[in-house]
């Protein structure tokens, strides 16, 4: 007894650090055994997800081919104070430069990167270097406004000095249909020649616009699976799932088949006389074909969490409603819809989110004109391989996602979101 | 027959089907007075329940008319029906404030804003929770839900209030508690009050009349008094209070009593009840209180040797369990008063009863 008197004050000092460091004793193995258990998948996650984000958010800033090739040359432009065209030593420099990186070839890469801000570039690169190769002594400055006389333009050089800093915003300027004109000021694109704001906006309305459909038709589904016995909502999840049970290529080729202008619904149309055979209705290949086919793939993901909330609303609130003297219509949009505003949020964003970022059925329905931003990102992936462009284009949709989450948790909250 | 009306609730031969093949509701026929407390009382699955969503509207009568203050609602849907009802769960709209779950029956039917909030407020004082108006739901105890489910079935003046088992979810003392409540706002608002419990001492407790279902028929209508002391049958015999059972057959009758010779031997004075003349087989019922242990001489005409197997100490009373006549599950309930017997297991004793005490009732299956 006397110990235990003794030892409670001992425990409880004013710092209170002792009683503190004894339970963080007894607690330290199962913290240590239970994060030793998320490891692979935290290393997993480390490796496959945010490595890449990071990987892709530094290429979209990343700038240091130029420094890295023309060493030299962008030191000089970074002296450069950007007005007229640079003195004779930097043409000397720049010149003594591209023909040793001719002869390292590494001249292509460094005007396909300078072909990607100022079109038309690569030929002057490729043919300058080809010819300075000849040109035994300066003044090199004349020698090469002989050879082309872009390199007597202020903006040529102004190009090459934002491409000589290692870090850049030219990629996100693109992004955004802006660009640095010849006095290093930031103006937007010509009209005709903005790509991105307008296809981001129409991202945006068609995501929307999925998740809206995704909802009018999912609400009901929902609402049914809630509330019809077990033995005919099972048969109607099962329904519901199917589709995640195929292949996304079968389902939106399936689409294709269905909605062509030779297709089965086109072909029904036609033998009900609905329209005449010369005026078949263009129904993939476009904006319809991509909002149909996205709008199939997506509900599940609207109707699972909705199904999901109203599973757990008691039927007797709308019973309860209507015993207190509510119609149909006011027990259902004063009470039980209310309660499914959790439901609603979770699958809205979710296919919000899904329907933002997507890819292959814009790719393989959406033809010329139902194409999305994502399509732009693979094209700049894969073909045109300017992945700082593809990078800030995906930073940029990531920031959007982001801020729609911020804004949605401001209005809705993310507690009140139920995804199952 | 709908012209002849005079009760305030009326069933008609209301029959019920759910799958075309069994009889939830068999022909029930019950009476209820304006202003009464009427209580159903049954196991689970004897259609209490189905009845109570009957007259609530929230499932149709497959054969039958039900009458509301003269009225056939049948085809009246439910929020028509001005009936105000209190769920097994309370049923309370989440997503709104108690105030607000309060003033939905008075929005729905477009009360002006004052008087509403008039209404509120005096409805929560009845159930005192006067400042509980801005709470949610989720915020209150079981108890308090309760109160805020009774207030809001009644706050908007409904012809009749239904309860469906609404203390099923609170524990022992708060149950009793919101019993009284409830059958005191009864009784200061006169209003009329079906209430289907399995509880029968909830029933006991707070109801006018009880109806005890069975089967899908009602065993008995009677108050809570008349059903425990006077049984109809065996069925309520034995689920109203602790109840012994003697099986035998009938030897004779004279006039209001019966003699029965029990299986086990022996020959019983009896109250004949609910047989069907000599020679029929018998269920007797006998309430644990009304058995004495040791009778003088004379005092009564049924006297038995037993054998005490067991005693029980409740404080008021001992329940002492015996063996007679070959039941060794015989119940006697000896009160704990001033000069009572001491038994002990294995002791030999004489028990008897009066006549009257012992009911003989119809032949039920043994369980």
């Amino acid at each position: 007894m006397a110990d235990v008197t003794m030892e409670r004050p001992v425990i409880q000092t004013a710092d209170g650090v002792p009683l503190k460091t004894k339970l963080r004793v007894t607690t330290r193995n199962n913290r240590l055994k239970a994060f030793g258990l998320v490891i692979p998948l935290l290393a997993f996650v480390l490796i496959a997800f945010i490595f890449p984000i990071g990987s892709m958010l530094l290429r979209s800033v990343d700038n240091s081919l130029l420094p890295s090739l023309l060493p030299r040359t962008a030191a000089a432009l970074q002296e450069w104070d950007g007005q007229g065209i640079p003195d004779e030593a930097t043409f000397a420099i720049f010149a003594e430069e591209m023909v040793a990186a001719r002869k390292a070839r590494t001249i292509g890469r460094v005007a396909t990167r300078v072909n990607f801000e100022r079109s038309g570039m690569r030929s002057t690169f490729t043919k300058s270097a080809r010819r300075l190769a000849k040109v035994e002594a300066g003044p090199w400055k004349e020698a090469l406004i002989k050879i082309d006389k872009k390199w007597g333009e202020q903006g040529t050089w102004t190009t090459l000095k934002v491409l000589s800093e290692p870090l850049t915003l030219t990629h996100y300027l693109a992004a955004l249909d802006l660009k640095y004109d010849d006095d290093l000021s930031i103006v937007s694109e010509a009209e005709d020649r903005q790509i991105y704001v307008p296809l981001f906006l129409r991202t945006l309305w068609v995501s929307l616009g999925i998740t809206v459909l995704c909802l009018l038709l999912g609400y009901p589904i929902a609402f049914l699976m809630a509330t019809l016995p077990v033995r005919i909502s099972n048969l109607l999840m099962i329904l519901v799932l199917l589709p995640f049970w195929t292949s996304l290529l079968v389902r939106t080729t399936s689409w294709i088949v269905m909605l062509q202008t030779e297709g089965v619904l086109n072909d029904i149309m036609v033998a009900l006389g609905l329209i005449s055979d010369e005026s078949r209705v263009q129904m993939i290949y476009n904006m319809t074909g991509t909002v149909v086919a996205m709008t199939h793939i997506l509900l599940p993901f609207m109707v699972l969490p909705l199904y999901s909330v109203m599973k757990t609303i008691s039927p007797s609130y709308v019973r309860a409603a209507r015993s207190l003297g509510a119609t149909p219509a006011t027990a259902f949009f004063r009470v039980y819809f209310p309660n499914t505003i959790p439901g609603i949020g979770a699958g809205s964003l979710l296919v919000f989110i899904l329907s933002i970022g997507y890819y292959i059925t814009p790719a393989l329905v959406g033809g010329r004109t139902g194409q999305l931003i994502s399509n732009l990102i693979a094209f700049h992936m894969q073909k045109s391989l300017n992945w700082g462009l593809a990078g800030a284009l995906g930073a940029l949709l990531l920031g959007g996602v982001l801020a729609l989450y911020i804004l949605y948790n401001r209005i809705v909250g993310v507690d009140n979101m139920k995804l199952g | 027959m709908a012209n002849s009306i005079e009760a305030y609730v009326s069933f008609r031969e209301v029959q019920k089907s759910y799958d075309g093949e069994t009889l939830v509701v068999k022909n029930l026929n019950l009476d209820i007075e304006k202003g009464e407390f009427i209580t159903m009382l049954g196991p689970s699955g004897s259609g209490k329940t189905t009845c109570l969503m009957m007259l609530a509207g929230f499932e149709p009568a497959t054969h039958g008319e039900i009458y509301l203050d003269g009225n056939p609602i049948n085809n009246v849907p439910p929020h028509k029906r001005d009936i105000g009802m209190v769920f097994q769960n309370y049923a309370l709209f989440p997503h709104m404030t108690v105030a607000e779950n309060l003033a939905f029956p008075l929005q729905v039917r477009k009360a002006p804003k004052e008087e509403t909030t008039q209404r509120v407020n005096r409805a929560l004082d009845m159930v005192q929770l006067g400042g509980f108006g801005g709470r949610r739901p989720g915020q209150l105890s079981g108890g308090q839900q309760q109160r805020v489910a009774v207030a809001r079935a009644l706050v908007f003046d409904p012809k009749l209030v239904l309860m469906d088992e609404p203390l099923g979810a609170l524990d022992k003392n708060l149950r009793e508690q919101m019993q009284y409540e409830i059958k005191h706002i009864h009784e200061n608002l006169e209003v009329t009050v079906v209430y289907v419990t399995h509880d029968q001492s909830e029933a006991l407790t707070m109801s006018n009349r009880i109806a005890v279902f069975d089967d899908g028929v009602i065993q008995q209508l009677a108050a809570p008094d008349v059903l425990y002391e006077k049984p109809d049958n065996a069925f309520v015999a034995s689920f109203i209070g602790e109840n012994n059972r003697l099986f035998g057959q009938v030897r004779g009758v004279n006039g209001s009593g019966c003699t029965v010779e029990l299986e086990g031997g022996g020959e019983v004075q009896a109250l004949a009840v609910n047989i069907d003349g000599q020679g029929t087989e018998t269920t007797l019922s006998l309430r644990p209180e009304r058995v004495v242990i040791n009778p003088t001489n004379g005092s009564v005409p049924n006297v038995f040797d037993a054998r005490v197997e067991e005693l029980i100490y409740l404080g008021d009373h001992v329940r002492t369990r015996v063996n007679l006549c070959g039941h060794d599950d015989f119940i006697v309930k000896v009160p704990n008063a001033a000069g009572h017997a001491h038994l002990k297991p294995g002791e030999q004793v004489k028990v008897g009863w009066m006549a009257e005490d012992c009911r003989a009732l119809d032949a039920s299956v043994r369980t």
